[in-house]
């Protein structure tokens, strides 16, 4: 059946991909409530906003809103990413409508109660605080800061001086603005009949008021890395070089290299640094996409006096991309995207933000049969075509750890 | 969904829940051998034999190893725990032979001492890696203080200084202990030709020669303590509380996971509503763990180091008044409600069954279908749980606590 897609006039976007197999189903929100949308003295907002309209709406109060859903069996979660505020869940299929309601209760009609702010604030601020104790994570935090500049390179959970000073006024207004339906977006997969669901969400949604809300400015001045002493084992190390984003009809060539550099065991940044060196335990690269830009994230941490080493050679492993991948790595990748493909069709949760990203990025939604078709035309000639016009090259480096260390680039 | 199940003569058990209508399925080789299994001269060594087997055979090198899987696009790993070693692939049917094919090779790996001196080196990262995560450490400090004695207080990881100072011959020796076919399981799940994989068994595991393996099953003799350990590096306190729980075979395990729900779930839980809703902590949450003869409970809290203390005593408090009232029924229905959509959503993939039959292969116990799972989760009533509460006090534990604190005092 594909995904089928209404949008409402309101702006709302509701997509849907029926998969008749499943006994669940999952739902995504994306809200255009994002780091970026926070007020330049008030980062965390966003994310203060997203705990506090989970504390009561319309006849619930916060104990019975939580208690409802979870006596439905609906698993759900939340996050604040730098473009959205993310609220998902999944369920078996047969409380889907009823779930619904009660997401868009919290989504409308939020209590937002004044006498639960510091609670709020302290939940944020210990989100805040528990990153702290995660190099790796921080490293990689401090890289996107570095690459995107500001607003787009904030992290989800903003910072203190803007969490300690938000007022119950600045969470009103953030949801005011935020929370409606313009560039929000409904994506549900699992088993359902879509007719209804259309009915459902134009009963809970279709008189959804719109709110006049800016979009974030788009752009912000990359700065070049650096770095931060942290008394700790292990040096971490983030790099990143420019790339296409995922709307740009190159963005497969550009993933496939990557999935060349770092995927399975035998590709190439974990078989030169940690099986080749032992250097370390965890390196990858991935592709991080916003809309409008994107770039390669690549991370390692390993011990501080072998640092120097695992970036040298991560580097050298980065720029040697350039040279071309060899069709032996393609066919490993391509059997790998094959069963990724199949085995995200077994999870409702699995294509239900699949297909809400794609939209972001896309205005459209590519079925796993397209995904699959695109795969399956990537040769070594186009990758390689690509990876000559966009060697990687233009590198940001993030260390985190006792020393810093010598970015030294080969001649590639 | 059908189960499946036959014995080699050399004592290897083949066993698969199959299901035709999959679209995948998953292949996995458990060892019944674990970190309780290690004498202290080779902490950590099941663990480290874990990554030696990727690094070849006979036949196969490494590189050989990684590509070949690789190429067939599995989605493959191991793990290793107190008492269980798990090497495990997600494929597509088509693949099922040579996936067998290739663990059953690697299962008899040559463990050659150039890669063990390599991968010493990845291990040792792994273990600075954790140290350099808080909470990590703790684990492990905890679970020493509250077995003593018993081999269940054994590390899975070990330290920088037992893997340092591992031999080969050690591993040799150990593998030559512990790898029996008779402790050793070839499962499956999902699309799985059986007929087949007995026949492909056969073939590739037939010859290994069996040997007499032994467990140590002394009796738990637990400790209460309460240990505070410095990090002055960590941002946040952290705290774990060790108790005793059902074990793998006790039918009260059911009711014991309603009761770590009830209580400490990470949403809509005591804990939830008296911690972290509030902001007094980042998390706490309370799990319910499993082995051969004895379970725990774990209670775990992360919060800023100055509220330490008074959240310790507030989980005293609150589970002194479970004890006493005992938890309504509307509090087990509402945790069976999310247990059992948690279950049916990850039934839906074969590679979250998999651990599912194997883990009752692991623990000797009979195989129960889904539907026999939820059934007995059903049944459990608010005696069963006020039952596990009284044989199995959360009073009764040890406690460490984590963080840049000197001293945190026992609550009282």
């Amino acid at each position: 059946m594909g995904v089928q897609v209404q949008e409402f006039e309101n702006g709302l976007v509701l997509l849907g991909e029926p998969i008749r197999s499943l006994e669940s189903a999952a739902f995504t929100f994306l809200l255009p409530s994002g780091a970026a949308h926070d007020p330049d003295q008030r980062r965390g907002l966003a994310a203060l906003t997203c705990d506090m309209v989970q504390r009561g709406c319309g006849e619930r109060d916060s104990r019975q809103f939580i208690e409802d859903l979870e006596n439905l069996g609906v698993d759900g979660g939340e996050s604040v990413s730098v473009a959205h505020t993310n609220f998902g869940a999944a369920m078996l299929a047969d409380n889907l409508a009823a779930a619904l309601a009660i997401y868009a209760e919290m989504l409308r009609d939020p209590h937002l109660p004044a006498e639960q702010l510091e609670a709020s604030r302290q939940v944020a601020i210990q989100e805040l605080r528990a990153v702290e104790d995660e190099p790796g994570q921080k490293a990689m935090q401090e890289l996107r800061r570095h690459v995107y500049g500001d607003p787009w390179g904030r992290p989800g959970c903003g910072d203190l001086v803007g969490l300690e000073a938000a007022t119950i006024d600045d969470v009103q207004k953030q949801f005011a603005n935020c929370y409606q339906p313009r560039g929000t977006i409904l994506a549900v997969a699992g088993n359902f009949d879509w007719q209804q669901l259309c009915d459902t969400v134009a009963n809970l949604f279709g008189d959804w008021q719109v709110a006049g809300a800016a979009d974030p400015p788009t752009g912000g001045e990359p700065t070049a890395g650096g770095h931060i002493e942290h008394d700790s084992n292990q040096t971490q190390i983030g790099i990143a070089y420019p790339c296409v984003p995922y709307r740009d009809p190159d963005y497969y060539q550009a993933w496939g290299g990557v999935g060349i550099l770092s995927g399975g065991m035998s590709s190439r940044l974990f078989t030169e640094v940690r099986e080749k060196r032992g250097l370390c335990y965890s390196v990858y690269a991935s592709c991080h996409s916003l809309r409008d830009r994107g770039s390669v994230l690549c991370y390692a941490g390993t011990s501080a006096e072998r640092a120097q080493e695992t970036l040298d050679v991560t580097l050298a492993e980065l720029q040697r991309l350039a040279e071309g991948i060899e069709p032996v790595e393609l066919a490993r990748l391509k059997a790998r995207m094959k069963s990724s493909l199949i085995m995200q069709q077994e999870s409702s949760t699995a294509r239900s933000s699949a297909i809400a990203r794609d939209w972001y990025h896309l205005g459209d939604v590519r079925t796993l049969e397209v995904v699959g078709k695109i795969i399956d035309d990537l040769s070594c000639e186009s990758i390689n075509a690509y990876l000559a016009a966009h060697p990687p090259s233009d590198f940001t480096v993030v260390t985190l750890g006792p020393n810093p260390l010598e970015v030294s680039l080969g001649t590639a | 969904m059908e189960l499946r199940e036959t014995q080699l003569d050399n004592g290897l058990t083949v066993m698969a829940e199959c299901n035709d209508e999959a679209h995948t399925c998953s292949v996995g080789f458990f060892v019944r051998t674990g970190a309780r299994d290690e004498t202290p001269e080779v902490a950590g060594v099941s663990h480290f034999l874990e990554h030696m087997v990727f690094k070849g055979t006979p036949q196969r090198t490494a590189d050989d190893v990684n590509r070949e899987f690789d190429e067939m696009g599995a989605h493959y790993n191991a793990y290793t725990s107190e008492e269980s070693t798990v090497y495990f692939a997600a494929i597509l049917p088509e693949h099922q032979d040579r996936v067998v094919d290739l663990w059953a090779d690697v299962l008899r790996p040559s463990l050659r001492e150039d890669d063990f001196d390599m991968e010493k080196n990845v291990i040792i990262e792994e273990i600075r890696m954790y140290d350099d995560q808080p909470p990590y450490g703790a684990d492990d400090r905890c679970k020493a203080a509250f077995f003593a004695a018993h081999p269940l207080a054994n590390s899975v990881i070990g330290t920088v200084e037992s893997v340092s100072n591992l031999a080969v011959d050690q591993m040799r020796s150990y593998f030559e202990e512990r790898y029996s076919p008779g402790n050793i399981a070839l499962v499956g799940s999902g699309k799985i030709d059986f007929d087949q994989l007995v026949r492909k068994a056969e073939e590739v595991c037939g010859g290994w020669q069996p040997f007499e393996t032994r467990r140590n099953l002394p009796r738990v003799e637990p400790c209460q303590e309460f240990v505070t350990l410095t990090k002055t590096e960590s941002t946040q306190e952290y705290a774990m509380e060790f108790a005793l729980a059902p074990g793998s075979n006790a039918e009260e395990r059911y009711a014991a996971k309603v009761l770590s729900v009830a209580l400490g779930d990470d949403s809509g839980s005591r804990l939830f509503w008296d911690l972290v809703d509030p902001g007094l902590a980042e998390n706490a949450s309370l799990g319910h763990y499993e082995y051969d003869d004895a379970g725990l409970f774990v209670t775990y809290m992360a919060c800023a180091p100055e509220a330490c203390r008074d959240n310790l005593q507030r989980i005293l408090d609150l589970y002194r008044q479970a004890a006493v009232e005992g938890i309504r029924p509307s509090e087990i229905d509402q945790a069976k409600a999310k247990i059992t959509s948690r279950v049916v959503i990850a039934s839906e993939r074969p590679r979250s069954r998999l651990f599912n039959v194997g883990g009752s292969w692991l623990h000797g116990r009979p195989y129960r279908s889904v539907r026999e799972d939820l059934d007995a989760l059903a049944a459990v009533t608010v005696d069963d749980v006020a039952r596990v509460m009284e044989q199995f006090p959360l009073t009764r534990n040890t406690t460490i606590a984590v963080g840049p604190l000197d001293d945190v005092a026992a609550p009282e």
